[in-house]
């Protein structure tokens, strides 16, 4: 098992590597200039050479880039080219910000999903199996940024009960769990769920009634075990699985979502990427880029070791 | 003698409410387009938006605008300089005298050697102040001006490359920051770059506001300054936050989160009317053109093509699209602008005239006129591209141009128009669509007329070139006497719009929504806004 973990530790090291070098060709190869972060489009061609020079800009691909990766090495992100702050400052807090939402959003989803998810398996073919598969494609199908503006409609200009934007009164360094911030995550957090339940519910559903149609379960039934320690042995058997995807699903959402942090000005790393693929900001994309993949990969080893623990079955080489 | 101790109570009460009850009176909250606090070191980034809330609620220029009235274009006056004046014996070199008794947010004085300091920061590479990150967005406005240097602790002599009328004009851009508190926090920081980071978080200028609070991304917030030389603001305290999508700056205001945000979307507009919101609107100094080529294949090279086009356009009716959030543009600037001049070739609706003009440039329904235009999907000062262009694409068609688009994103599209339309970025259209901004001669005219100008040196993208109108803004830049420079301007101006060097489209309006509790407020013919005379009721 140890072996196992560091190789999965040595592996992320050539990811990392492919993460950056991939981000940076693509900023390259996309149209636009990243010198538009620095200085607006009426800039005379001398003041634009100038200043392309005072930041590198003018230096060859290969050197640009073998300069951030050893920057990246001593635990320097570099500095956004907008803003001139140092990337990690800024990526830090929006990690923060992303993080609760997508840990409260997974939470929420992962909970309705596995309710819904059961009761349809055990069910299945039932009247409350037809519900809660209608809600879990609803969940997958309908485009979230939507969700988000029509509960923002309903909720906030027309009922008045909840905030529209932002990440509490004072903003997120404010933050606490009390009500006055909780009510401005509430809104954000059922648009981010949606997505989650939906699959969750699907899959769930699908475990468990491949899992109540085996012939243990009718053996337990037969040895005369309870409906709730039959129940136990259900999810013990689909819970490898399930964590499996919802580990992929939490990975998904800590990556942030672009479109619902800007529906509702929600200061995470979806609302860092978007103003920074517009602004064409190098260093910022590249920075908060790396850090999410290193979380992905981070994820993904953690859902593989519990699954191991979970199930014996299951040996990691 | 329990409700003895109640209303007992209650009078200890009252008192601690009443502060927060005052203090809220006077918070005004602003819902802005950036997707990012607008920079804070005194050159603000994020277009003329920034400007308007981390400029000039922050700090001083040494000339501003009068932004006092809605009913004429913005005039210059003194703001930290007093007056100004060319050298008669030297026209590249500018006597400015500066007002006395002015103060830095951190208690410094202003003088002249502040004034030569911020110069400095953005012309002198050898500064230990030099800023490139705030070079491009300051030196580009004042392209003529070279050095500073300091004749008492009053007056400043101000040195330009060549003899340059507008350079009062362009100092409206160059924000003055506090050189003691910048020193002090170099002092602390490893590098310039970290102090001037630092000097963002808690910047110190002149200006009528002091920033209290700043949360990167996320908000910023000012007090009044009491001690400001042009008389203390109403309001206590100004909130600014980063709302760059327009639905949930919409649903902000509805919902009370914010008292105040720029450009709604039009459609939102009748629902807000219907909640007792007040949108204010007036014309920019601001056009939506296309900028013709002038060079290659391109079919607008011919001036009876380019006034043919421009009176084929129903501008009324692309007004009704937008829901009257514009207004028709005629040139560049108009009828009562210093510089309107009064062109021969008036611009109007007229297929008919339209029609005549393309069969003598030898178009017809056997060979219509076709040619493609670069625009964007959106972008700052765009208004509605996709739906403005689409208009007009139809409206053409009727007098038998056909217009294909290469849309491209807002980045992509200026970094084209850098490098001109004989470059390959332009990929063979004839006209590019990005808006201009008017506040100064430089802007409006010069950078698009100047052969001299032609890309990638600025921003003349279709290679104009004609002596004539070199001469006239030579001429321009050589009259001093603010009339003479004006009417010089004039002439420009009218020549452009006889040769049709644009196709003139559409002013901005600017509209911005509020609530009813904001009282003051003016919108004047500007991109800017005055807040010190705002209040919240």
């Amino acid at each position: 098992m140890l072996l196992y973990l560091l190789r999965r530790i040595v592996y992320a090291i050539p990811i990392a590597v492919a993460v950056g070098f991939v981000c940076f060709m693509l900023v390259q190869i996309a149209p636009g200039d990243p010198i538009n972060a620095i200085v607006p489009p009426d800039a005379p061609a001398d003041v634009v050479e100038q200043v392309r020079k005072d930041y590198g800009l003018d230096k060859p691909l290969p050197i640009q880039f073998g300069l951030w990766l050893w920057k990246v090495c001593h635990g320097d992100l570099g500095r956004s080219l907008a803003t001139g702050r140092p990337v990690w400052s800024d990526l830090s807090s929006a990690i923060g910000n992303t993080l609760t939402l997508a840990v409260c959003a997974s939470l929420l989803g992962f909970a309705l999903g596995c309710l819904l998810g059961g009761i349809a398996g055990t069910f299945r073919g039932s009247f409350a199996d037809r519900i809660a598969t209608t809600l879990a494609v609803a969940g997958v199908s309908v485009p979230h940024y939507w969700l988000g503006m029509v509960l923002v409609v309903i909720f906030s200009v027309q009922l008045n009960w909840l905030p529209a934007m932002g990440a509490g009164p004072g903003g997120s360094a404010d933050w606490s769990w009390d009500w006055e911030h909780i009510r401005h995550l509430i809104l954000p957090m059922v648009t981010l769920s949606v997505i989650p339940m939906g699959i969750v519910t699907r899959t769930v559903r699908g475990l468990v009634a491949e899992i109540m149609n085996q012939e243990f379960i009718t053996a337990l039934r037969a040895k005369g075990l309870s409906t709730w320690t039959i129940f136990l042995h259900v999810v013990k058997n689909a819970a490898p699985n399930a964590l499996a995807v919802m580990g992929l699903q939490l990975g998904y959402l800590m990556g942030g979502s672009i479109l619902v942090e800007t529906v509702f000005s929600w200061p995470g790393t979806g609302l860092l990427l978007n103003s920074a693929i517009f602004q064409r900001d190098l260093p910022v994309l590249q920075g908060t880029i790396l850090v999410l993949a290193m979380f992905f990969v981070t994820l993904n080893l953690i859902v593989d070791l519990v699954q191991t623990t979970l199930d014996p079955r299951i040996k990691r080489a | 003698m329990t409700l003895k101790r109640l209303l007992l109570a209650a009078a200890f009460a009252a008192p601690l409410t009443l502060p927060g009850l005052a203090s809220a009176q006077g918070t005004l909250r602003i819902g802005m387009t950036a997707a990012d606090i607008p920079l804070t070191h005194g050159q603000p980034d994020q277009g003329f938006e920034g400007n308007r809330f981390t400029g000039f609620p922050l700090f001083d220029p040494l000339t501003a605008w009068d932004l006092s009235r809605p009913d004429r274009p913005t005039p210059l006056v003194p703001s930290l300089a007093l007056s100004w004046e060319v050298d008669a014996a030297n026209k590249t070199r500018w006597i400015v005298k500066l007002r006395p008794g002015v103060k830095f947010h951190d208690g410094s004085d202003f003088n002249a050697d502040a004034v030569v300091w911020n110069v400095r920061k953005v012309l002198d590479r050898d500064a230990p102040q030099y800023d490139p990150r705030q070079v491009g967005l300051t030196a580009t406005r004042m392209p003529a001006l070279r050095r500073a240097e300091k004749v008492d602790d009053l007056t400043v002599a101000l040195f330009t490359a060549e003899p340059d009328s507008f350079l009062p004009i362009n100092l409206t851009n160059l924000f003055m920051v506090s050189p003691t508190h910048w020193q002090k926090l170099r002092d602390a920081a490893p590098t310039a770059e970290a102090a001037w980071n630092a000097f963002a978080a808690n910047p110190s200028g002149t200006g009528p506001f002091k920033m209290a609070r700043f949360v990167p991304r996320e908000r910023a917030e000012y007090v009044k300054n009491e001690a400001y030389w042009g008389g203390a603001p109403k309001l206590d305290r100004v909130i600014l936050l980063p709302i760059p999508e327009a639905n949930a700056r919409t649903a902000a205001l509805l919902s009370g989160q914010v008292d105040w945000i720029e450009a709604p979307s039009p459609d939102s507009v009748p629902q807000l009317k219907q909640r007792g919101m007040v949108i204010t609107q007036n014309v920019q100094p601001h056009f939506w053109p296309w900028q013709p080529c002038f060079v290659g294949d391109s079919p607008l090279k011919d001036v009876r093509v380019r006034r043919a086009i421009n009176l084929a356009i129903d501008r009324d009716g692309m007004k009704q699209l937008l829901g009257g959030f514009m207004e028709p543009a005629t040139g560049t600037v108009e009828q009562g602008h210093p510089w309107w001049g009064n062109p021969t070739f008036k611009i109007r609706t007229d297929k008919a005239e339209a029609r005549k003009l393309l069969a003598e440039a030898g178009y017809g329904p056997g060979k219509p006129l076709k040619f493609k235009v670069q625009i964007s999907a959106s972008g700052s000062g765009q208004m509605q591209p996709l739906q403005m262009n689409e208009y007009l694409q139809q409206d053409l068609k009727q007098v038998g141009v056909e217009v294909e688009f290469d849309v491209v994103d807002w980045n992509t599209l200026f970094t084209n128009w850098r490098q001109g339309c004989a470059s390959p970025a332009a990929r063979g259209a004839a006209a590019t669509n990005v808006s201009i901004s008017t506040m100064d001669p430089f802007f409006a005219l010069v950078r698009f007329y100047d052969s001299k100008m032609a890309a990638p040196v600025s921003n003349n993208w279709g290679m104009f070139s004609d002596p004539r109108f070199d001469a006239m803004i030579a001429e321009a830049r050589n009259s001093f006497e603010p009339a003479a420079r004006d009417a010089a301007l004039a002439k420009l101006h009218a020549a452009g719009v006889d040769e049709a060097l644009f196709i003139w489209v559409a002013h901005d309006v600017s509209p911005r929504a509020m609530s009813a509790k904001v009282k003051g407020f003016v919108q004047p013919q500007s991109w800017f806004v005055d807040l010190k005379t705002v209040s919240i009721q």
